[in-house]
């Protein structure tokens, strides 16, 4: 009856511990994607009145799509905007940290980028409320002046500075930490023996950045760059504060336009019924459009990583 | 022959020795201190640019950059040749990139600090915005004594919310990325959850808020709004932060140490509570702290799945809830009394004062904890 040590009861109350955790394990996983599944469900679940119902009775009268449209082409606008800003002073901070800083604050100053992804979006909206958009009205009035003929900067300008530019620019300053701190990790990783190979052949440091560093890079710089694009297009406070809201206007120095996460953040408290139906539609829309963004980033990075060797 | 040629053109067409005209490498070098003559030069014709068109501060700082960027990248093209001077450009770019990324930051920062520190005092922290109406703002005001009414009910409301869904996502964020390194190695499930979570890091905060709503709207009728909804709304974007930090750290643990245990006979499990864990225990923790800094400032997911509320409320399974960040926006959109807004304004930014001291203490605890759990070196 000598049992052997290896198979003692010891060892067998240890296989179903082995069970139980793999299966929590497992369990936890499957939970994640039953939840991503049931985001859709839900939101699609309580938004289908709104589909079903007589166009007369959506906000606007003309059915959902004349509604979701206009609001669809402002969230693009304002992250348009964000990433036009917040792309070439993002990779150029991160260059600068990166391969131009000294080494001994390269490190203090990468921590204070860091910082600006800290602050919470209802902070920047509160500054680009009460302090931005005050102070970019004389800039607008200038706009107006000068390049009105052009649609985008037609007048009269906003006199609280409250305008879908403002919007977009605060929206830069919150993905510019997201696209830094991505970028920044990549060209860290760039082989040293490239580098210094391109500067043993007589490049300047800018030579050696073009030759070395950004072909590396660029698949990382594009991922970043559509992670981004995902956090403007979802963004909800900085433009419900910074925005005046209004009919879909070409202007972006006019009160005016609106993007999807901010129609549902103001109009959400008071709805009911129909309205409220109508609003997680939108934020299916929304869903949707970041879903496929952020598909679309992880694509590239999966395509390029093949023929890159960078992983 | 030929370079016999170009040699003899460049000698006739030119005064200097042509010799040195080729060698970029030998060529003429700016002295230390042009590029500081440079740059006075440009602050000073800045200035005066920007006074002929009536002065302030931000046209005579981008006039002066402009014409620091444009004179020094010419100035070098000139002196040390056209990729020396491109490299110049380029640099100075950069260099403004940096700048430019660091003026919001600071006026951020001092906004908050300047508009925060007036209403920051034990009264604010410690009461609540119940009975506070805009009559009581008015009569504030007229007779200009301190603001009343403070975010003691918020406080208490992030910090209940944020718990809950600590509560809820640390588990199953950290059991998912044992999962995916431990047992889930190259099979199907593991990529596609692996892809779905890189996914979830994208899914808008209000949307996981309106999800939540959905979900318990559903389950308990329409307008269900409570603490509980948004810590589920939170754990929706808290869960993918968990899982990435968890599995990055605990990719990093050496498989000699899973091997070393496997090879003294302790199952799998133990192997994993007992030897991977605590080696990854720093990075874990410091990952957690950042995803709680992350969510504690969330504002959308809150508005729409715990309400408003002006009481102080604890029970995050019934009744509406304040946090932080919904008292600010609700502050600031609509002030207590729409006449005389500033004592709301006032209690904003001490709110938002508030608020970023929380963040960068969660910050600066992430950092402490991952420094304090770190393996030691050993040796």
């Amino acid at each position: 009856m000598t049992t052997n040590a290896l198979t003692s009861k010891s060892s067998t109350s240890g296989r179903a511990g082995d069970k139980v955790f793999s299966g929590a394990a497992l369990a936890a996983g499957v939970l994640i994607l039953i939840t991503l599944f049931a985001v859709a469900v839900f939101l699609l679940i309580q938004a289908l009145p709104t589909f079903l119902a007589d166009p007369a009775e959506i906000s606007g009268g003309e059915g959902f799509f004349a509604y979701i449209w206009p609001i669809v082409i402002g969230t693009v606008i304002a992250a348009a905007i964000a990433l036009l800003i917040a792309t070439p002073i993002g990779i150029g901070v991160a260059l600068f940290i990166s391969h131009f800083a000294p080494r001994k604050v390269a490190g203090p100053l990468g921590y204070l980028i860091d910082l600006l992804a800290a602050i919470p979006s209802v902070i920047y909206g509160a500054w680009g409320y009460m302090v931005l958009a005050p102070a970019l009205v004389p800039g607008y009035e200038w706009l107006a002046k000068n390049l009105g003929f052009i649609p985008l900067f037609e007048g009269p300008a906003s006199q609280t500075g409250k305008t879908m530019l403002t919007a977009g620019i605060v929206l830069a300053v919150m993905v510019l930490p997201i696209i830094t701190s991505l970028s920044r990790e990549i060209f860290l990783q760039t082989p040293k023996l490239h580098e210094e190979a391109a500067l043993a052949l007589g490049a300047t440091r800018w030579e050696m950045i073009t030759t070395a560093v950004i072909p590396f890079a660029r698949p990382g710089i594009i991922s970043a760059v559509m992670l981004g694009l995902g956090r403007a297009l979802g963004e909800t406070m900085a433009v419900a504060l910074v925005l005046s809201t209004g009919n879909l206007i070409p202007s972006l120095i006019k009160t005016g336009n609106q993007t999807i996460a901010a129609e549902i953040a103001l109009n959400f408290p008071e709805a009911f019924g129909l309205r409220l139906a109508e609003l997680i539609a939108a934020g299916l829309v929304l869903f949707l459009i970041t879903l496929v963004v952020n598909m679309i980033a992880r694509g590239i990075i999966a395509r390029h990583k093949e023929f890159s060797g960078a992983n | 022959m030929s370079t016999m040629t170009t040699n003899q053109n460049s000698t006739s067409g030119n005064l200097t020795p042509p010799v040195r005209k080729r060698n970029s490498l030998a060529k003429g070098k700016l002295p230390k201190w042009a590029i500081w003559a440079i740059a006075a030069g440009s602050i000073i014709i800045g200035a005066a640019a920007s006074t002929l068109t009536g002065f302030n501060v931000a046209s005579f700082a981008i006039y002066s950059a402009i014409i620091f960027l444009v004179a020094a990248s010419v100035i070098t093209t000139v002196a040390e040749g056209k990729r020396r001077g491109k490299n110049a450009m380029w640099t100075y770019l950069i260099y403004a990139a940096f700048i430019v990324a660091v003026i919001p930051l600071v006026s951020v920062l001092y906004t908050v600090l300047e508009k925060g520190m007036p209403g920051m005092n034990s009264h604010f922290l410690f009461s609540s915005m119940n009975g506070v109406t805009g009559a009581v703002d008015n009569e504030t005001v007229a007779n200009g004594t301190p603001v009343v009414g403070g975010a003691y009910h918020a406080v208490m409301g992030t910090l209940l919310i944020t718990l809950w869904a600590t509560l809820i996502s640390v588990p199953v964020g950290m059991l998912t990325a044992v999962y995916l390194v431990e047992y889930g190695q190259g099979k199907a499930l593991s990529k596609a959850i692996t892809f779905f979570v890189d996914v979830m890091t994208g899914i808008p905060s209000i949307v996981a808020g309106l999800f939540a709503a959905a979900f318990f709207g559903m389950i308990l009728g329409p307008n269900a709004r409570m603490g509980i909804v948004a810590a589920v709304a939170l754990s929706v974007l808290m869960i993918p932060t968990v899982v990435r930090s968890t599995e990055e750290m605990l990719k990093i643990v050496p498989n000699e140490l899973r091997e070393a245990s496997y090879a003294l006979g302790v199952r799998r499990w133990r192997t994993i509570l007992k030897v991977v864990i605590p080696t990854a225990i720093s990075g874990i923790a410091s990952g957690v702290t950042l995803a709680i800094a992350r969510v504690i400032g969330e504002t959308a997911p809150i508005l729409v799945t715990a309400g408003i509320a002006s009481n102080i409320n604890l029970n995050v399974f019934a009744n509406w809830m304040s946090t932080l960040p919904t008292f600010i926006y609700y502050q600031i959109l609509t002030p207590t009394s729409p006449t005389n807004i500033d004592p709301s304004v006032q209690r904003a930014w001490a709110a938002a004062l508030l608020l970023i001291l929380m963040v960068m203490a969660l910050n600066l605890l992430a950092r402490l904890v991952a420094s304090i759990f770190a393996p030691k070196k050993g040796r």
